[in-house]
């Protein structure tokens, strides 16, 4: 059979057949040995002249005996990782629906500033005289953030998203400590549907976790938290828009119950790209929320990092705020690195990381704001949500909803119910995809939906892209409720790999390469 | 706006399709008066050409290492990364990837990690060693939390020598979490008592070597002692490349390592994004925070690899977690992966070897400047200045002749006494040139 431009469309009989390759290669897909397997010890990809003679100063600390460790060629190193490459999926190969991680556009400018020398160049502790323009960039950044929320203060260094609940959450401890209240507040109140890093965050600076039920819409309740406040409440750690992709509704009601019983209100700011521009969290009375760059902002996910996590701030815990951090008095800039210089009125509660935080992403984020502009920012908020209930509206009817009474914020949710019986499991569903080019959504995630697939398409996609997107989940799902099993149970059939043992992975844990024994000769 | 690929047409067929008539009731869950009406007060949209050109005005008012004689360290360091290692990191396949929780199309990054996993327990001369931290000083504050689970005891002893933003990190937390922290007072010439300090109500003892003063530190007596009382040694580093020319603490019996692995394919970067080492004796593995990549084989049984041993981590135990850390550092690690792939052991050795072949050049150039005497003993790249006037001045006063020449110890530890002190680092970027106008510099300004 020939399609429009003349060529088969239908592979012949002949080519029908798998052949076995020398190889073991697949075309493009190259099985690529691991480095230690190819490169040698005296190898090296790198020139380096050797030293003239010299009276080495290493004293009795001197290295004995070599690393154990092969070098590579220039040649054999480019080939190795670019075929490490091909065998992974990114944005810019496909659609990336992964719900709470907003795969969005990462665009080529904003890699391209970052290495302007004058920020990639430039270390920490030069003279804050050759600095300035990094200062710049600081300031800039915290006045699109500030703008953006509504809040009054923020705090730049946390590395990432889960180091900035952190950052948050210590600021609220150091609050009530000033308070004088350190030793009763000692409760924090995460709803069932928050993501790990949440209760992970309390646990980790001395707070025990109380989980707030989730509710049967999805939400979270003001009269079950309510319930649970008292004098030993310290702080709610609520995500809005939540993770179940909705905009939680009592949010100002939960917030004012939050204060009025001397506690405080961490929001998750994970989900911040469906309001940007549409709504703030310093008018729902958020007293701290840290903003995923590498989400909203969309600075590269970069195979799990860097990210950053700067953390905006209320009135009540700006001065908490940790070392360091840029203070403007009189029209001139002074970088504060250390408590005791810190400006009147402030009482930093210590120090997230060395340095300054994660200049290389504050660049990236700020060409991001610059391009979009408000407005560019706000419509940016708008595609997100309207993709998301454009897949939504696509699906209803072949998958179920489990919270259909709210409409979606950016990112949809769907569980399993419709797959009962079927013998494919939201796991299978979700490797048949592979199969169809697209990378999975987040699966089995908010825990207190059944079989979970949470969609979260970005305002990255064109209409055609979503529209080849759903019609390719609605053959999923109806090949599912069908009975076409082995597309589902046995997928992915056409990635780089098979599914993968990971409870063998568990069970005998390999976490690096050892040489193989020699193998002895066998006696003829 | 170049980044949308809606058009108006679309976004009204969509809405349709939806059945509303307008975005906006798309957001009826917000609570009334809270959506936003006015655009809030930010510029409007800008060109590709704009945004470069005021984002180039802002870098070009900074000095670039690259530009001048530079001699700037204390935990972060300037050297040479090769083309291919840019060039790598930005294709699509990794830059523009997830942490890879769908193996089967994650294989690049999973494949990187465990070869990262093994070049740093090579690099330490340890058992084990997980896919990264954010960096080091973040790495040493989730080791003592580590050691604190290990030993059940919650005391942490951290040396003089400990560069003091880790310090500051490590009591930032354990203040946080109420554990006690033991921090031994600023210890120039590597002579501090840290035995002395160790007894068997101590979970661990933190030590860098080489420290933030550049002292090469002897660990095996602090491990012995930590041992006999039941804590542990955690070994940290902030210059990756002394593992090329000093002996590992793996090889001194440390139970976690902790290192800045920035050095190696990382630029500057102001401070971050750099990369955590992270390495253990292989009987706690169950105890350590971050990513683990793991080996095992597919349907067809093939090798291949996946994150492993995940009951540890916050996503699956919650607040019961060894650590919250979820995003770690995985762009940083491939560039510190293919440098170190490049470099191998034949030229991390050589790079080691210019590396301190350099500093030693300058010591000894320095020491025969009036005014300025050099107070380390034996180190690898790095040492200690002291000077006849506060170093904070005379870094500003070179800085304004374009040499780039330390860290004040004043920058680290302000109001400790120690004013006339500057931290000076030399690396194969360095040139005779270079050195001999710091030199004939610091002689005039002294």
């Amino acid at each position: 059979m020939l399609n429009r431009q003349g060529r088969p469309s239908q592979a012949g009989e002949a080519s029908a057949e798998v052949h076995e390759t020398f190889t073991g290669n697949r075309a493009l897909q190259q099985i690529e040995p691991l480095i230690f397997e190819i490169g040698h010890h005296e190898t090296t990809g790198v020139d380096i002249d050797k030293p003239a003679p010299f009276k080495s100063r290493l004293g009795k600390h001197a290295r004995q005996g070599e690393i154990g460790l092969p070098g590579l060629s220039e040649p054999e190193t480019m080939r190795h990782y670019v075929r490490l490459s091909q065998k992974n999926y990114g944005i810019d190969t496909g659609l990336f629906p992964l719900g709470s991680c907003t795969m969005k556009h990462n665009a080529r400018l904003n890699e391209k500033v970052a290495r302007l020398p004058g920020f990639s160049d430039v270390h920490p502790l030069q003279p804050t005289s050759t600095v300035p323009g990094a200062l710049d960039v600081m300031l800039e950044l915290a006045r699109y953030l500030m703008t953006l929320t509504g809040m009054p203060a923020v705090a730049l260094s946390p590395k990432a998203g889960a180091h900035g609940e952190a950052c948050g959450m210590m600021a609220i401890k150091a609050a009530i400590a000033a308070k004088g209240e350190g030793a009763t507040r000692t409760v924090v109140l995460v709803p069932e549907s928050a993501h790990g890093t949440n209760p992970a965050t309390a646990a980790l600076i001395g707070f025990s976790v109380k989980a707030v039920p989730a509710r049967p819409d999805g939400t979270v309740a003001v009269e079950d938290v309510k319930a649970l406040l008292g004098p030993d409440v310290a702080a709610i750690m609520l995500t809005n828009p939540n993770t179940c992709g909705i905009f939680e509704p009592q949010i100002v009601e939960i917030a004012a119950a939050m204060h009025e019983a001397g506690a405080y209100f961490y929001c998750d700011g994970a989900n911040f790209n469906a309001i940007v521009g549409k709504a703030r969290p310093g008018d729902l009375g958020v007293d701290a929320m840290h903003i995923n760059l590498h989400k909203t902002f969309s600075t590269p996910h970069g195979g799990g990092g860097p990210g950053a996590g700067p953390v905006v701030l209320s009135e009540r815990l700006a001065p908490y705020a940790p070392v360091p951090f840029i203070h403007v008095e009189g029209g001139k800039s002074r970088l504060v690195e250390h408590k005791a210089d810190a400006p009147e009125g402030s009482d930093p509660f210590g120090r997230m990381t060395a340095f300054h935080g994660q200049m290389g992403m504050y660049v990236r984020a700020l060409a991001y704001m610059l391009s979009h502009g408000a407005d560019g920012m706000k419509q940016a908020s708008e595609d997100a949500v309207l993709n998301a209930n454009y897949i939504r509206a696509g699906l209803a009817d072949l998958m179920s909803l489990p919270f259909p009474d709210h409409p979606s914020m950016h990112e949809a949710l769907f569980d399993d119910e419709w797959l009962k019986g079927t013998g494919v499991t939201t796991l299978d569903f979700a490797k048949a995809m592979i199969d169809e080019g697209y990378h999975p959504m987040t699966v089995y995630f908010p825990l207190v939906v059944h079989g979970a697939m949470l969609i979260e398409p970005t305002e990255s996609e064109s209409k055609a892209s979503l529209d080849l997107f759903i019609a390719t989940l609605r053959d999923l799902a109806i090949a599912a409720k069908g009975n076409d099993k082995s597309r589902f149970t046995a997928a992915p059939h056409h990635a780089p790999m098979r599914r993968l043992d990971e409870t063998r992975a568990a069970r005998q844990p390999v976490l690096k390469w050892e040489k193989p024994a020699p193998v002895k000769e066998a006696a003829e | 706006m170049r980044y949308l690929p809606l058009t108006e047409t679309d976004r009204e067929d969509m809405l349709a399709r939806i059945g509303v008539t307008d975005v906006d009731a798309l957001f009826s869950d917000v609570p009334n008066g809270k959506l936003l009406k006015e655009p809030l007060d930010l510029p409007r949209a800008k060109g590709e050409l704009e945004v470069e050109r005021i984002l180039g005005k802002m870098s070009s008012k900074n000095t670039a290492a690259g530009s001048v004689p530079f001699f700037v360290g204390a935990g972060a360091y300037k050297h040479h990364v090769p083309a291919t290692v840019d060039h790598l990191i930005q294709r699509s396949e990794f830059l523009t990837s997830y942490t890879p929780y769908q193996p089967e199309i994650a294989q690049g990054t999973l494949q990187y990690l465990f070869e990262f996993q093994t070049q740093v327990a090579a690099l330490t001369g340890m058992e084990v060693a997980n896919a990264s931290m954010y960096d080091g000083s973040t790495g040493t504050a989730e080791a003592v939390l580590m050691a604190h689970r290990v030993t059940r005891r919650r005391k942490a002893v951290l040396s003089g020598g400990l560069h003091p933003h880790y310090t500051q990190v490590v009591e930032t937390l354990s203040e946080m979490a109420n554990d006690e922290v033991v921090a031994l007072k600023p210890d120039i010439r590597a002579t501090e008592d840290i035995l002395a300090a160790i007894d068997d109500s101590v979970s661990c003892v933190v030590v860098q070597s080489p420290d933030v003063f550049g002292n090469l530190r002897d660990l095996k007596p602090i491990a012995d002692k930590a041992h006999a009382h039941g804590a542990l040694l955690i070994a940290v580093f902030t210059e990756v490349v002394s593992l090329g020319a000093v002996t590992p603490p793996g090889a001194q019996d440390a139970d976690i390592v902790v290192g800045e692995g920035q050095s190696i394919g990382n630029a500057l970067n102001f401070g971050g994004p750099y990369v955590g080492l992270f390495a253990a004796k292989s009987k706690y593995i169950r105890q350590m925070p971050g990513r683990l990549c793991g080996e095992t084989v597919d349907a067809d049984g093939r090798r291949g690899f996946v994150l492993t041993l995940s009951t540890r981590e916050q996503h699956i135990r919650r607040d019961k977690a060894t650590s919250n850390i979820c995003t770690n550092s995985g762009l940083c690690v491939l560039a510190f992966t293919i440098h170190m792939t490049l470099l191998g052991q034949a030229g991390l050795t050589r790079l080691a070897e210019v590396n301190h072949a350099n500093a030693v050049k300058l010591a000894d150039a320095l020491s025969g400047v009036k005014g300025a005497e050099i107070l380390t003993e034996s180190f690898f790249n790095e040492f200690t200045v002291k000077l006849a006037k506060p170093a904070a001045e005379v870094a500003e006063a070179l800085a304004a002749r374009g040499i780039l020449a330390g860290v004040p110890v004043s920058r680290l530890l302000p109001g400790a006494g120690l004013d006339d002190l500057l931290i000076v680092a030399n690396t194969e970027v360095n040139t005779d040139e270079d050195r001999a106008a710091f030199v004939a510099a610091l002689a005039e300004v002294l």
